[in-house]
């Protein structure tokens, strides 16, 4: 099974020059396991993002260690597919084309590509848009999208930095639960950053809670819900008492 | 989709109507007030001239537009890019930078005798002076767009392990096509100008050496002739850019 594993020690991130810094993130210790989907949730502003740009590689962290399987992290790596909050689809380029542009840049032989894409659209509802521009899909099919571009290439890892965040309650629930099931069946690591605690706890085997900037971990709630997990998980016991559990730790004062 | 044919008719001939309307009130005016016809022809006067003069008409029309033409898409080669180079490369942006600014801070009128008494008076002395006055609108707009590339964008392409030529050819070039194009509309009124300007110095033929010797000679219809098909090459010259354009930029940035 092709799912990678990652683990940070003693990872910071300051910006800025001396002077006139901000501390992001961190230290941060972590370890992930491999095909384990682990959320993180925490405040406004304490790093979330920035976690996931240094294990992105699209930032070198200030200090610390960042491994994915073992090696050290030395920059972006094929093996990893990201979605970010706004689809990132490129408005010039039709739905398909977007979905292929990690072969085109990749230079993967076109045709299993091509097939790939198709299979990914299809199975996203998204075929019958493969010859359509950006603008012409909703938020949630944009997304949608933007997921079938990051498992294009068959990453090992899923960074995913609140995929659902620009949509409304009703898609992000429903986009939710259909990444629960993809990512049941494609078993690989995934990193997901969310401000919705349900979504959280729905989708991970463990939520990993920061406290405010700089961040660090607070709190490692292991989710020992039964999987599959659909939309009645959430009125398991279990849930509500995780969920009161992650509440508490994230309101919980500081000092506490 | 489902418009009625009747407001788009309207619309289609507003501006026709305008114009007519404009004509006739003109006609109108210089033959009530008995205007001299070396002041102010009549367009009934402008008209018959420009029929009697059509051949001579045609053949500085068409030079005016070769010069314009040759000098713009000169420019264009040019500039993109030199954009290129300025966007990318620092010390690039901070020596030609400030020399190109300064060259476009030239009046042009008054760096035509000059290129006139360096080239001759043929046709490239005007076709320089139409690219000196057309890069900048189009260079800038190239490298503001060459830079306009979202910082999602390129995280994404990063992500990818896009290498810098791919990230360029991929995203930057069309990031920076939409603004390409108000930049060629700029210059292409400009490059009609730079023509002229280059006529007035000193030509054998052109629509602005037409201009210059009819109203020396007092001809002043053949004059508003000449200059009526200087407005519409000029204006014809930037809808041909626009339709590019709408084949071009086919999505919304
Ligand atoms: N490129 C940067 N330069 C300087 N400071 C930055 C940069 N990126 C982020 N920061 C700062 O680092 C801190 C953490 O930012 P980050 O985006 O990681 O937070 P976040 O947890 O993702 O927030 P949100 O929940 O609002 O998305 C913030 O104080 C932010 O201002
Ligand atoms: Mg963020």
């Amino acid at each position: 099974m092709a799912a990678a594993s990652l683990s940070l020690s003693g990872v910071t991130k300051v910006y800025g020059r001396t002077g006139t810094e901000t501390h992001a993130l961190g230290p941060i210790d972590l370890t992930i396991e491999p095909g384990t989907f682990v959320s993180v949730v925490g405040p406004s502003g304490c790093g979330k993002s920035t976690l996931l740009r240094l294990v992105a590689g699209l930032e070198p962290a200030s200090d610390g260690r960042i491994e994915r399987d073992g090696a050290p992290l030395t920059g972006p790596s094929r093996e990893v597919g990201i979605v970010f909050q706004d689809h990132v689809l490129f408005p010039w380029a039709s739905i398909l084309e977007n979905v292929l542009l990690p072969a085109e840049v990749l230079g993967l032989p076109k045709a299993p590509a091509r097939a790939r894409a198709l299979h990914l659209l299809e199975m996203t509802g998204l075929k019958d848009f493969a010859g359509a521009r950006p603008q012409m899909l909703s938020g949630g099919m944009k997304q949608r999208a933007a997921f079938c571009r990051a498992l294009l290439a068959d990453p090992k890892m899923l960074l995913l930095d609140e995929p659902f965040g620009a949509l409304d309650a009703l898609t992000r629930e429903e986009l939710s639960l259909e990444l629960s099931r993809l990512w049941q069946e494609l078993g690989r690591t995934a990193l997901l950053i969310t401000h919705d605690i349900e979504e959280a706890i729905l989708l991970g085997d463990r939520v990993i809670i920061m406290s405010a900037r700089p961040g660090r971990i607070r709190a490692d709630i292991p989710v020992d819900l039964a999987r599959p997990r659909d939309v009645r998980t959430a009125q398991h016991p279990r849930f509500i008492e995780i969920k009161q559990q992650v509440r508490d730790l994230i309101f919980a004062r500081p000092n506490d | 989709m489902a418009r009625t044919p009747r407001p788009a008719m309207a619309d289609r001939l507003t501006t026709p109507i305008i114009y007519l309307v404009l004509l006739v009130a003109w006609e109108a005016c210089t033959r009530y007030f008995r205007v001299p016809g070396w002041v102010l022809p009549m367009p009934s006067a402008i008209a018959t001239t420009a029929w009697e003069w059509a051949p001579e008409l045609a053949s500085n029309t068409l030079v005016t537009m070769r010069e314009t033409l040759v000098g713009f898409v000169l420019a264009l080669v040019l500039s993109v890019p030199l954009a290129v180079v300025i966007a990318f490369a620092p010390v690039a942006r901070r020596i030609l930078y400030p020399i190109l600014l300064g060259l476009q801070s030239i009046p042009k009128v008054a760096l035509a005798p000059l290129v006139i008494l360096w080239l001759g008076i043929g046709e490239w002395p005007k076709v320089v002076i139409v690219v000196l006055v057309c890069f900048f609108p189009i260079l800038v707009n190239v490298v503001a767009g060459l830079e306009a590339a979202p910082r999602n964008m390129l995280d994404l392409m990063r992500s990818l392990t896009a290498t810098q030529l791919s990230i360029f050819l991929r995203l930057r070039l069309l990031v920076a096509l939409p603004p390409l194009f108000p930049g060629c509309k700029v210059a292409i009124t400009f490059a009609v100008i730079g023509s002229v300007i280059g006529e007035f110095v000193a030509a054998q033929d052109g629509l602005g050496y037409l201009i210059l010797t009819s109203t020396a000679q007092s001809q002043t219809p053949l004059a508003f002739a000449a200059l009526l098909v200087l407005t519409v090459l000029s204006v014809v010259l930037f809808y041909a850019i626009e339709a590019v354009e709408r084949r071009v930029v086919t999505w919304t940035p």
